[in-house]
């Protein structure tokens, strides 16, 4: 399938995490995980960490994933995507959440957001275990 | 109750302050000093919902000057934030914050810094403005969280002047 018109997906995190993320989803869906870019927040002012979550969206629709809404990756995410009709933000990325994004980026983007927020919520679960 | 930390930090209200500092000096409220941020409402909406349920109270640095012996006299715990040291050292003419001890924290890498620390980067100006804060009677250290090891402002300049 092309990708144009197909949702691009940014990890903006902390230290390693974004990029942590990408290469758990490249192992278990391979190549899918083309649709991912990880923006660390290492080392980096708002100022650098909002231009590189802008450059990393691209022209196209793309969803900014954050590991926390508040400070300084929610804060990029937010100014990054202000204003845009074509980006959206979803804050406490999870990793079952990123595996359902990167198959199903035909989707339109509300949509999908809708969509990625209950898999990752629902993913949140007690495992039953034998006592 | 005193103002329990002055702190420069780019990120304002985020982790690194509201649970590394926050989790040791349970701030009720957080005054965020910043010309540009007391216009936009926006803005400080996205700050608040980083603070964890403290207020988040925004002012202009003329404002703030004014209400400094306001917000040290209250019963709130408070964390008065700049993002940059211009801010810091506005707030401090006069010798408004002599006595009191200010953090560095998270100044980031940009064109005419230099290296500090690896969470703190000074321009010659910046540098300069401290110095002035110091001298003005304020205790000016480098801490990124409160565990961490603090330097003093003395030891910050040497490692600064290396970093040519």
């Amino acid at each position: 399938m092309s990708e144009t018109g197909r949702v691009r997906g940014v990890i903006v995190g902390h230290g390693q995490m974004p990029q942590g993320l990408v290469d758990a989803v490249r192992r278990i869906a391979g190549d899918a995980a083309q649709a991912l870019e990880a923006v660390s927040n290492d080392g980096k002012g708002p100022d650098l960490l909002r231009s590189d979550v802008d450059a990393a969206a691209g022209e196209g629709p793309a969803i900014v994933f954050v590991d926390l809404q508040t400070g300084s990756c929610g804060a990029a995410a937010a100014y990054a995507c202000r204003g845009a009709e074509r980006r959206a933000v979803i804050c406490g990325v999870n990793l079952p959440m990123l595996l359902d994004f990167v198959f199903h980026r035909e989707l339109a983007l509300d949509a999908l957001v809708t969509r990625l927020v209950e898999s990752g919520r629902a993913a949140i679960k007690a495992a039953p275990l034998a006592r | 109750m005193p103002i329990v930390l002055y702190r420069v930090d780019e990120r304002l209200v985020h982790g690194q302050v509201v649970i590394g500092w926050g989790s040791q000096l349970h701030p009720d409220r957080y005054v965020v000093v910043d010309d540009d941020l007391s216009q936009s409402q926006w803005e400080q909406d996205l700050y608040r919902l980083g603070a964890g349920g403290a207020e988040v109270v925004f002012s202009g640095c003329t404002e703030a000057r004014g209400r400094l012996a306001e917000w040290r006299d209250a019963p709130q715990r408070t964390i008065l934030l700049t993002r940059d040291v211009a801010t810091m050292s506005r707030l401090a003419e006069g010798g408004a914050l002599n006595g009191e001890s200010i953090v560095l924290g998270g100044v980031h890498p940009a064109p005419g810094r230099r290296e500090a620390l690896t969470y703190v980067h000074l321009t010659e100006k910046e540098m300069a403005d401290l110095a002035v804060i110091a001298a003005a009677g304020a205790d000016v250290f480098g801490g990124d969280l409160p565990d961490s090891q603090r330097v003093d402002l003395d030891h910050l300049r040497r490692r600064w002047n290396s970093s040519n």
